[in-house]
Parts: C-alpha cells; sequence; structure tokens
C-alpha cells in the first residue's frame, strides 16, 4: 500500500503538470482544450527528434548524474518547449481565432479542438510511425527506499520537475503584472477589455506558458513510460477528470486534482487490475460532477 | 469645448435598434446625466460611446477627434474611463489586484494614484488583500470607480452608479462623484435615480432609445411636465 501511494504520487504529479495547463486555457479562454493531451505527445516526440540529433554530440551522450538519460533528453527539453510553445499559440491564431471572432459556441470550439488533436496525432503517425519509441535504453537504476518501496531514480527527477513547473506557473499568476492581467481575463473578460487590457496578447500569453507546461508533461510522461502515438490522447482522460474535480480555472485545484486521480488509480489496483485505472479516474470524475458540479476544491481561480 | 461629443448615433444588439438618434455634448469639468427609466437605452449609450458595441450610424468624438469605432482598449488610453453598472469589479481578485489592473496600460509609476485612491476611498484601504467578490455593494462600487480612476481619466463614465445601493449610501456616492468632479475630472453618468440631478450640471432625460429632453439641471428640476413624467413627483 505505501509502495501504491508513492507510485500514485508520481503519477498524480505528471497529471497534475498535464491538468495545469489544461485547466489554465479553459478557464481564459474558456475552451476545453481536447488537442492538450496530443500537444503534449507532440512535445514528447519533438524531445525525442532533438534527444537523438544532440546524441551525436559527444559529451552529451554522458547519463546525468544518477538518472537513466543522458544530457541531449535534458537539453531537449529546450526545443520542445519553443517548439510547443509556438505550436500552442499558431494553433490558437489559425484556428480558435477564427471560432472566437464568429462568435462560436463553447461546443463548437471543443468540437475543433478534437479535429486538431486528430490533425496532429496524424502527423506524429507520418512522422514517426506506430512504434514505441524510448529516449533511452538499458537499465533504469532503482532506489529501495524503507516499506518495501522500489521507486526509478528517474520517478525523483519527474516529480521534483513537475512540481517545480507547477509551482512557476502559480507564482506567475499570483505575482506578476501579466499573471494577474491574465486571472482578470479569466475572470470578467469584457471588464479587461474595458480596462485596455489587449485579449488577444493575452491570449498569446496564455497559450505559451500552456505551451511550455505541454512540453514538459510530454517529456516528463515519455521518461515515466514510452512514446507512442496515442499516449497524449489517452493520457487525456486522467486530465479531464482532474481538472473537472479541480474547478474551472483553478491551478490548485488541477494539482489537488491531478494528485488524487493519481494516488486513486495507483491504490486502485490493489484490489483491481490496473487495466481498470482509467474507470477509476471517471468514476471519481462522475462522482464529484453529482455531487459537487463546480469541482470539489474552491472556486478560487487561481 | 465640449470634450465629448454624440452625434446622430444609432446602435443596438444584432439586429434590434436601441439607440434612436442620439445626440449629445458634454463640457469639460462639468458632471452631465442622463436620466431615463430601465429599458431607455442608458447602459447601450455608454457601451456605444466606449467601444464595446459600435455605433451602426452618427460620429462620437472625443476632444474633437472622432473615436466612433475604436476598440475599449484604444478608447481606455485616451483618457476615458468606463465603468460598467454589472460585473464592474474582478470579484477573484483582490481589490489591490483590481486596482492593479485599472492601471494595467500604465507605464509610469501608478503607486502614488494608487495612494490617493486609498485616500479618497478609505474604506477600501483596509481591504486591501481582501477578495473583491466578498465586498458589499457599496465598497464594490467605490472599488470599481477607483479601478476606472487608476488611469486618472479627464473622463469618467459611469452607469448607475447608484444601483443597488442602500440608500444612505446613495449619497455618499454622489458626494464622491462630486469630490471627483472638484479635482478636475469630467463626469458623463447615467442613472434611474433622479438624486443624479442634484449634483449634475445638466442632463438629458432619455426614454425608449430616444431624446426627450435636455438641460440645466435646475431647468429640468423645476419643469413640472418633467417632474412629472420622468423623476416620479
Amino acid at each position: 500500500m505505501p509502495e501504491l501511494i508513492v507510485y500514485g504520487i508520481v503519477l498524480g504529479s505528471i497529471i497534475a503538470l498535464g491538468s495545469v495547463g489544461l485547466t489554465l486555457i479553459w478557464g481564459i479562454t474558456d475552451l476545453f482544450n481536447c488537442a492538450h493531451g496530443d500537444q503534449i505527445t507532440v512535445g514528447a516526440y519533438i524531445a525525442l527528434l532533438f534527444a537523438s540529433l544532440f546524441s551525436r554530440i559527444g559529451f552529451l551522450q554522458a547519463k546525468v548524474g544518477p538518472f537513466s538519460f543522458h544530457w541531449g533528453v535534458l537539453l531537449a527539453f529546450i526545443p520542445a518547449i519553443l517548439i510547443s510553445i509556438g505550436l500552442a499559440i499558431l494553433i490558437d491564431r489559425w484556428v480558435y481565432k477564427a471560432l472566437r471572432r464568429a462568435g462560436a459556441h463553447f461546443i463548437t470550439g471543443f468540437i475543433a479542438s478534437i479535429g486538431v488533436a486528430w490533425a496532429l496525432r496524424g502527423l506524429i503517425y507520418i512522422i514517426w510511425g506506430a512504434d514505441f519509441h524510448f529516449y533511452t535504453t538499458g537499465l533504469r537504476p532503482m532506489l529501495f527506499l524503507p516499506l518495501g518501496i522500489k521507486l526509478r531514480v528517474d520517478e525523483i527527477f519527474i516529480v521534483i520537475v513537475a512540481w517545480a513547473a507547477v509551482a512557476a506557473v502559480y507564482i506567475f499568476m499570483l505575482k506578476t503584472k501579466m499573471g494577474k492581467a491574465l486571472r482578470a481575463l479569466a475572470d470578467n473578460p469584457s471588464l479587461a477589455r474595458v480596462s485596455g487590457i489587449n485579449t488577444e496578447r493575452m491570449l498569446m500569453w496564455a497559450w505559451g506558458i500552456a505551451g511550455v507546461l505541454i512540453a514538459i508533461a510530454g517529456v516528463l510522461y515519455g521518461i515515466e513510460t514510452q512514446l507512442r502515438p496515442e499516449m497524449g490522447w489517452i493520457f487525456l482522460l486522467p486530465l479531464f477528470a482532474a481538472v473537472i474535480m479541480g474547478g474551472k480555472g483553478s491551478i490548485t485545484g488541477a494539482l489537488a486534482g491531478g494528485l488524487v486521480l493519481g494516488i486513486a488509480q495507483q491504490v486502485s489496483t490493489e484490489w483491481l487490475m490496473p487495466t481498470y485505472k482509467p474507470a477509476v479516474a471517471f468514476i471519481i470524475m462522475i462522482l464529484v460532477l453529482i455531487f459537487r458540479p463546480k469541482g470539489i476544491f474552491g472556486r478560487r481561480k487561481v | 469645448m465640449s470634450i465629448l461629443k454624440v452625434e446622430n448615433v444609432v446602435s443596438g444588439y444584432g439586429s434590434m435598434e436601441v439607440l434612436h438618434d442620439i445626440s449629445l455634448e458634454v463640457e469639460e469639468g462639468q458632471i452631465v446625466s442622463v436620466l431615463g427609466p430601465n429599458g431607455a437605452g442608458k447602459t447601450t449609450l455608454l457601451r456605444a460611446i466606449f467601444g464595446v458595441i459600435k455605433p451602426w450610424k452618427g460620429k462620437i468624438f472625443y476632444k474633437g477627434e472622432e473615436i466612433s469605432g475604436l476598440s475599449p482598449e484604444r478608447i481606455a488610453r485616451i483618457g476615458m474611463c468606463y465603468v460598467p453598472q454589472e460585473e464592474n469589479i474582478f470579484t477573484s481578485l483582490t481589490v489591490q489586484e483590481n486596482l492593479e489592473m485599472g492601471a494595467f496600460i500604465r507605464e509610469d509609476d501608478w503607486q502614488p494614484r494608487l495612494e490617493e485612491i486609498y485616500d479618497l476611498f478609505p474604506d477600501l484601504t483596509d481591504r486591501r488583500k481582501s477578495r473583491a467578490g466578498e465586498l458589499s455593494g457599496g465598497m464594490r462600487q467605490m472599488l470599481a470607480i477607483g479601478r476606472a480612476l487608476m488611469l486618472n481619466p479627464e473622463l469618467l463614465l459611469l452607469d448607475e452608479p447608484s444601483t443597488g445601493l442602500a440608500p444612505f449610501l446613495v449619497e455618499g456616492i454622489f458626494d464622491r462623484i462630486k469630490k471627483l468632479n472638484e479635482q478636475g475630472v469630467t463626469v458623463f453618468l447615467v442613472e434611474q435615480n433622479a438624486q443624479a440631478l442634484q449634483c449634475s450640471d445638466r442632463a438629458y432625460i432619455m426614454e425608449g432609445g430616444e431624446k426627450k429632453a435636455e438641460g440645466s439641471s435646475r431647468e429640468l428640476l423645476e419643469d413640472e411636465e418633467i417632474g412629472r413624467h420622468y423623476l416620479g413627483r
């Protein structure tokens, strides 16, 4: 059991990281972005591409400290993040902006984002094929902790990076001028405009931040499991559940929702087959929707 | 010179025309109000002036320059600020953050201005860190006005500042508006509450999207027919 809780925290940290980006976009743009998962996939694959490029440079082939991956993977975070930011902003410019201009309904945006998701996944299949890919081959070092907890050393890295990224976004939203303006926009878009806040520019910021979180989530998820074209689409399901649990636009809610879901899914394997894990996530989500339709964790939009 | 001039403006929502050929002027340094019942088109008029909706016909001038059709983001930058009637604060932000958002487009140091606003509305001072959504109706209205004042506007547009306030607070709000005016801010406000006339220099009466009367506040107050028809006397 303690072992399962620890695994749950690892899984929950990645879910939380993905959910925070999703809930930010939902809160600020009012779009529930179904392409979020596939954007995560793209981030992971872009990192794969650059990691293999970087691995041709001798000194980048060395493993990073005790971890299973080499320096090339670590360095690949940078291009993955940059391209992910660019992609997120471009998708917004090309697809969602037109819908905003037309005053499209929430559902229209929702369905358009499913279209974007399929297009991105198609692109991954075309470029990389359906095979599994790994950032690293060979041994994955393990840690043996008390209470019979076995943990991969990589998972320590995953948890630290995920939490650092979430904390950074939280502080950005709470303390910086741009973060406050994004919250103002999420709170009351027409008053934001009246205050002179340029909505379109703010949306670029929002998508940019989401792009950063998306890329980091993609690479971490890739390190934790493996890369396959469906990874993000399937990952979207627990993200949905976590975001709905946390409440629209709530960073702390998404964080808590992600952790709860991660732990619940892993702990459920004590009694259930692991294949039922997604079902556990959804049963929790449905219960939340029935009893607390606005999310269980506070209504505060941060 | 008039600071604001509205010339034969027609506007509305979708295919519904709400404002029928409205013309009016606001002289610099004055308080000018538009009085009229619910549905008279007062809010629509303010929204058309501030660019939230586009005028279909007619022109709007600010200090002699045409502003009709500009976006609210642009208009906020030329010295005019607007306090909507409803949802006029960011409820999930703190009081202080609301005021900071009011100063969002300022690139100079707005800290002194912030302190001036707290001086003007001392009740807000102790609530700096409170969430705006937790404030009472009167404090919300003060915060809404405070937010708009952060840009040091020369012209302030107010949409029914007395809405939802207890009677003893209404006078307070009009007093503050007067005080602001004495500090040099021109005020253009729309109201259902005839008390607005007491603090105004001039006023217009609107009904059904049309201008029904205009004049100095004294003239309107003394006009029996207007008193009976529009001011509830």
